[in-house]
């Protein structure tokens, strides 16, 4: 059996206050594709940032094709082989999609003058670019592209450095199928060029279906391995839970109640030549689908009055409403957890306290000033009734874990009663534990009446979750789904605009 | 109040220093006229640090005094408006520059450097062109309101002080218990998700930029007849310097989203405080701007170096329960 490229022994890495990893031990092959999987905190960022250089390991040892080696930064990461590629994207905005690929890196000409040969990175990034089915010119501006393309761009990048062994966090967060199955099936090009795969996901589905192996971490620790024969879905989540977990989707009554929230002929600035029509009744979870680009958040931004629409109404339980700001969203009870948590959902230099509070804030005033007392109490009945876990409500947003995060934003919005919720995306980069209970929380809340749209792109959490599903294809609703009619196929059918046979 | 302690103990290490290279700066006439220059200055400091909270600035402070002196001069003394009026023509013409700033800043989306440049050029023009590159005097009759308001005390405190401690007091309210304040910050933090949360953010920018205009028209007032001239080329001359300079030392963060009033008075009283020094100690005046300018960075780097050592230290405090989901950083 070849000696593996890389081998971790015993990687212990100490914070303050934290042990991040203790003893962890791992390897991985050339031409092997390894899944990393763990909750949110069980050391698998930690790991990755170690092997690029970015923390040192206060103990064990690191060894590239046998040899023990230290990786003091990230270029001695890359020298060595080793290609990372972020869950928070790494992206310059301000340049273009070759200069982001070859940045450090750029190709010179002009002798002394060092100048940078745009046409020579242009020709280099195309091929890259093509195996991963980036329709983009190279000189278009990182800042145009979407949330899915940036990460593809990162994993040219990461491809283009030659590297030998890919460690990949989160890399399908936001993509959609198409993008996905274009991913797994570049991974398995890779995998036949010798280039060895650490895959970070949550999305068991694709681990499962992706690789040879799969290392568990739980608590900074090694939880179990599984080979290719014994991975499962159930097995995966033991080791990572330490326990089974009962089905993470919650059946619920699904029946719809009166009234909700419908869209009639809406057109978005994004898509002028679209009409959207469709209603979330009370009661029901609608699940949006579709791929990337389909539209789903600019027609959520729409409804919420964040880019108002050109055309179209907007009716709650059949009274017409006038919204041309989030504000005029918010009074009628109709609220967005959107996409990007970090930078529109929450404040991250606030504390929960504060962002729990922030819309509903005359609640806790008297006389226009701000009662501590009961902005604390009301923000303690939300923190407590979502279970957040923190060591009290003055922790900044910025130091939260990611479902953590989600719960804030969230809190935010139950505080106000909401009439209809719509979550973008609301389980991305969150671990399986804080999934289940993102889906009881869902699901709790449309029992009680309040039509949920949720936005997804992942096909399990879809199918699994919404009551009915509508499908955005280009701008419009290419159709709508009910219980009986779920199934992968349908949808993705529907996705890539072939409507319902 | 950690940021504030910093500087009050700056203020007081030099204060001490001083009475005791110089008793002079220990008599009353002395802290009067110190103090009647930290209530003019501390005035348009805590209205700057309003706009550098919302990521804004206002370069066109100075300016807007040189405009106001030379109209108020010409109100008072040519066409003898009364002097309620005046101020008040005065005043509004400053929340009305304000105004338009914001207007400029939020809807067509220009950046506040370069709307306030230009402000910082425009006004000033203006000011030389309408007083004929004259000075304007206020003479020695008449508005002894005004004149004693910038010039005389009450309960052995200079009046400018005393109308400082008042809007501070009331800024101090506004920006940390009301809803505006925490609408401020949070648009200061990120415009955009302050938006998402239903915050109005270009009504919060136009208050903030609003309300400081108000300050600088008072602050104009005062310090015309402080002056008692108004020469328009130089009057108030860099005085957003001083202003920005006082709200950096008092905590205000260029990025936007930090600050505190007492941060900023405590700013502004030490700016004044070394102005006195290098008066006192005899250094050679043609220093004193250097002087400030070294204070105010040995300032900010000591306050990056102690707030970075704090969070350092308060990081490896800090246990970690067993059993619970980790929260640390990690996103």
């Amino acid at each position: 059996m070849a000696s593996p490229f890389l081998e971790v022994r015993g990687v212990t890495k100490r914070f303050p206050g934290v042990l991040a990893l203790d003893s962890v031990s791992l390897q991985v092959s050339q031409g092997e594709v390894l899944g990393l999987i763990g909750e949110n905190g069980a050391g698998k960022s930690t790991l990755m940032k170690i092997l690029g250089g970015i923390h040192q390991p206060d103990a064990g040892m690191i060894l590239i094709e046998g040899r023990p080696t230290s990786i003091a930064d990230v270029a001695q990461s890359n020298a060595l082989g080793l290609g990372l590629i972020h869950q928070e994207l790494n992206v310059l905005g301000n340049l273009d999609v070759g200069a982001n690929i070859f940045l450090g890196r750029e190709p010179l000409w002009g002798g002394p003058l060092k100048l940078i040969d745009r046409k020579k990175i242009r020709r280099d990034a195309e091929p890259f670019m093509h195996k991963l089915g980036l329709k983009i010119s190279p000189a278009a501006p990182m800042r145009n592209l979407s949330l899915a393309q940036q990460q593809m761009v990162e994993i040219a990048k990461a491809l283009s450095q030659n590297a030998r062994l890919l460690i990949m966090d989160e890399p399908t967060s936001s993509l959609t199928l198409t993008e996905t199955q274009r991913l797994l099936e570049t991974i398995g090009e890779l995998k036949r060029q010798g280039v060895g795969i650490i895959y970070i996901s949550h999305r068991l589905g694709e681990v499962q279906l992706c690789a040879d192996r799969v290392e568990v971490l739980r608590d900074g620790r090694n939880a179990g391995a599984l080979m290719r024969e014994e991975i499962s879905h159930d097995r995966m989540i033991r080791l990572m839970v330490g326990r089974d977990l009962k089905s993470m989707y919650v059946a619920g009554a699904g029946a719809a109640g009166r009234g909700g929230l419908e869209v009639r002929g809406l057109v978005t600035r994004a898509n002028p030549l679209q009409r959207i029509s469709f209603t979330a009744h009370r009661g029901q979870i609608l699940g949006l689908a579709g791929l990337v680009g389909a539209g789903r958040s600019e027609m959520a931004q729409a409804v919420f009055g964040v880019e108002p629409p050109l055309a179209g109404e907007i009716l709650l339980d059949d009274a017409p409403l006038n919204i041309a700001s989030p504000r005029d969203a918010i009074a009628a009870g109709i609220f967005l957890v959107p996409e990007d948590r970090r930078q529109t959902g929450l404040l991250v230099e606030m504390n929960i306290r504060e962002n729990i509070t922030l819309p509903g804030l005359e609640a806790a005033t008297r006389w226009g000033m701000i009662q501590r007392k009961r902005e604390r109490a009301i923000a303690r009945r939300q923190a407590d009734s979502l279970q957040l876990r923190a060591p009290n409500l003055e922790v900044k947003a910025r130091n939260l874990s990611g479902g953590n995060q989600q719960k804030v934003v969230v809190a935010k919005w139950l505080a106000l009663r909401p009439q209809v919720l719509i979550v973008d995306e609301p389980t991305r980069g969150i671990d399986v534990g804080a999934k289940a209970e993102v889906y009881r929380l869902l699901r709790g809340l449309a029992d009680s009446g309040v039509a949920i749209i949720m936005i997804s792109s992942d096909m399990e959490e879809v199918l699994a979750v919404s009551d009915r599903i509508a499908v955005m294809h280009e701008g419009a609703i290419s159709g709508l789904l009910s219980r009986p009619q779920f199934s992968e196929e349908a949808v993705m059918r529907l996705a890539v605009g072939k409507t319902a046979a | 109040m950690k940021k504030e302690l910093g500087i009050a103990i700056l203020l007081l290490v030099v204060c001490i220093v001083l009475s005791i290279c110089n008793p002079r700066f220990l008599t009353p006439f002395n802290l009067r006229n110190t103090g009647g220059l930290i209530g003019m200055y501390g005035i348009i400091s805590i209205g700057m640090g309003l706009v550098i909270i919302t990521r804004g600035i206002d370069l066109s402070v100075g300016s807007v005094f040189a405009l106001e002196g030379v109209l108020l001069a010409i109100m008072l003394q040519e066409w003898h408006f009364v002097w309620p009026l005046a101020c008040a023509i005065a005043i509004g013409l400053a929340m009305a520059i304000g105004w338009f700033h914001a207007l400029l800043i939020t809807r067509a989306r220009l950046q506040p450097f370069i709307v306030t440049l230009c402000g910082f050029l425009i006004y000033r023009g203006l000011a030389m062109y309408i007083a004929h590159d004259e000075s304007k005097g206020f003479g020695s009759q008449g508005y002894n309101f005004l004149r004693w308001v910038a010039n005389k005390t009450a309960w052995g405190f200079p009046i400018p002080f005393v109308v400082l401690i008042i809007v501070a007091v009331a800024t101090a309210v506004l920006l940390h218990k009301s809803v505006f304040g925490r609408h401020l910050y949070a648009v200061g933090h990120n415009e955009e998700a302050a938006i998402y949360s239903g915050i109005n953010s270009k009504r919060i920018i136009t208050l903030a930029y609003v309300i400081n205009g108000l300050l600088v028209g008072i602050a104009a007032i005062i310090f015309a007849f402080q002056m008692n001239t108004v020469a328009p080329a130089n009057h108030g001359l860099a005085f957003e310097m001083y202003a920005i300079a006082a709200a950096v030392l008092g905590g205000c963060s260029l990025w936007g989203g930090e600050g505190s009033i007492l941060g900023i008075v405590i700013g502004a009283a030490l700016l004044q405080v070394l102005q006195n020094l290098v008066n006192l100690l005899r250094i050679p005046t043609s220093l004193n701007l250097s002087v400030m300018g070294a204070v105010i960075l040995a300032g900010v780097l000591a306050d990056q170096f102690f707030s970075q050592r704090k969070r350092r230290i308060r990081a490896a405090v800090v246990e970690v329960q067993p059993g619970t989901t980790t929260t640390v950083n990690r996103a």
